[in-house]
């Protein structure tokens, strides 16, 4: 899922200095785990920029933000709160904020910064194990991304620099490198890792801004 | 061929040293430092916006350096340029009359002082490696033809003290299949610990310089025993740190046995001399090591 993290306060405060009257926005999915985003969340900001003098003049909690057509179909729904208001505070990820703007034409404000992809490790506690780098080599580093766990993204083994097992970048982190070769020595395969060919990472295969057609009628895609 | 290669393919003991580029344009400093090498070390080695402290770059000071006749190790990190800067560089560094190089992956730019820049780790020590000697067989990396090859000395790190040794040696293997020539290591101050890393390598059949920070107190020793990933300093150096009336004495003196000591067992020698390079021929005096 996509992590999110609130802004501070004050800084949201600015970013809507000139207007008066605010419609809210919010995600039943990411934005709601991470609580930056789900009902609690959009209720506590109302309250707050209400006590700042603002009027709120509606709220809607999208399911998930992210989807465009989810949007439109909301937003029509408060076509009349949203046309009365100056802006749209959106509290989910960089994505679900753009696809506000675009299916209100409204001005937005985001209220979160986004992160990473993140698993749960327990609530409330995220990590980041993948950056979506296009072409996942996890087969060969078994099962635990480098690109990602590795701080420099080292593709060919470790850097010099761990210290007691942790890295040098952060010592709060496992160095990503040595578990991956106990992995590989426990599955049986570090030595063919090491005579691998040298791993080089393609960026061509995910230049920004990637799109993705699923063709229809493929598995894995709905035929509706 | 360099004259650090002529070196270290003879039965010679090799000796390099290092200096560091200035933050600024005033190369006065490194150029004096580099002074008290001449005629001691085989070849000087240049450092890469060294802990990521953005300075004067190596490439031009590797220039520098040949101009004034010295003989320079061009180090390289992966950390500040994606693959198709650093093969530039690489052949830039011919066309200067620089072929020694050393190529690293570098520390995180988060560990310098310019933490917010973009980390680059496009390509990492190996696949630079592998760069550059599919520069030397007159392609690159996109198997592009080139006009006219170049031709490198090429060379790497390895850390010897190194928990577990194991990773070390498998990535140094991983090194000698790309292209490195030679190695220089990581400080090391205690000869029993080379030595079994040495016999962990033998098989490889590549040239290592063994290296030494020299120690300017026992805080600095401390400070790398804490801090710096396989850097054991053993009690007895720290100690006559901290007791010695004559510091430099006495850090001439540690580093001049340790570099007897491990001599048998190496290649040569890198000092990592910290600004310290007008200490050096004392050092290699009472190694009793000559170029
Ligand atoms: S290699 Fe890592 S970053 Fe790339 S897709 Fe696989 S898990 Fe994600
Ligand atoms: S210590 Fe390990 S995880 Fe950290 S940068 Fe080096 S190899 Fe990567």
């Amino acid at each position: 899922m996509i992590i999110t993290k609130a802004k501070p306060f004050p800084e949201i405060l600015q970013s809507l200095e000139r207007e008066k009257t605010i419609f809210l926005v919010g995600c039943s999915e990411c934005a709601t785990v991470c609580k930056t985003g789900g009902e609690e969340e959009v209720q506590a900001m109302r309250d707050r920029l209400q006590q700042e003098g603002k009027v709120i003049s509606g709220q809607v909690i999208l399911d998930p933000g992210c989807n465009l057509l989810e949007a439109k179909k909301e937003f029509r729904k408060h076509r009349e709160e949203i046309t009365h208001a100056d802006s749209l505070v959106v509290m989910s990820c960089g994505g679900g904020t753009q696809i506000a703007q675009e299916a209100s034409g409204k001005v937005v404000h985001p209220t979160n910064n986004t992160l990473f992809l993140g698993t749960v490790k327990r609530f409330g506690q995220f990590q980041q194990y993948c950056s979506m780098c296009g072409n996942c080599v996890l087969d060969l580093t078994g099962g635990m991304c480098p690109m990602t766990r590795c701080a420099k993204g080292l593709l060919n083994g470790p850097c010099g620099g761990a210290n007691d097992g942790k890295c040098e970048v952060n010592p709060d982190n496992d160095c990503a490198w040595i578990k991956i070769y106990d992995r590989l020595r426990e599955i049986g395969t570090l030595e063919e890792f090491i005579a691998s060919p040298v791993q080089l990472h393609d960026y061509s295969v995910n230049t920004k801004p990637t799109t993705l057609l699923l063709e229809r009628g493929r598995p894995g895609m709905e035929d509706k | 061929m360099t004259a650090l290669q002529q070196a270290l393919s003879t039965e010679k003991f090799a000796v390099t040293a290092e200096v560091a580029p200035p933050k600024g344009v005033d190369t006065t400093e490194m150029m004096n430092n580099a002074k008290y090498l001449q005629g001691k070390v085989h070849a000087i080695n240049v450092t890469d916006q060294q802990s990521s402290v953005m300075r004067l770059g190596s490439l031009a000071s590797c220039r520098l350096l040949k101009e004034a006749g010295f003989e320079p190790v061009f180090q390289l990190t992966t950390r500040d340029r994606n693959r198709i800067a650093l093969q530039s560089d690489l052949l830039s560094a011919f066309t200067l009359g620089i072929e020694n190089v050393l190529c690293l992956t570098g520390d995180h730019v988060t560990l310098g002082d310019h933490p917010q820049a973009k980390p680059v780790f496009d390509l990492d020590s190996v696949s630079l490696l592998m760069a550059a000697k599919k520069l030397q067989q007159g392609f690159d990396l996109a198997g592009e033809e080139l006009e006219g090859t170049p031709t490198f000395h090429l060379g790497a790190v390895v850390t010897p003290g190194y928990e577990p040794m194991e990773l070390q040696v498998l990535k140094m293997e991983r090194k000698v299949r790309s292209g490195a020539q030679f190695f220089q290591t990581q400080a090391v101050y205690d000869p029993e610990e080379f030595r079994t890393f040495m016999k962990a390598v033998t098989e490889l059949c590549v040239p290592v310089m063994l290296g030494v920070v020299l120690l300017k107190s026992a805080g600095m020793a401390r400070f790398m025993n804490k801090n710096i990933a396989g850097v054991n300093v053993p009690p007895w150096i720290i100690k006559a740190m901290q007791e010695t009336d004559d510091k430099v004495a006495t850090s001439i003196k540690i580093t001049a046995r340790i570099i007897r000591e491990t001599r048998e067992m190496c290649q040569g020698v890198h000092l990592m001399t910290m600004g310290w390079e007008r200490h050096v021929p004392a050092i290699l005096d009472e190694a009793n090591v000559t170029i």
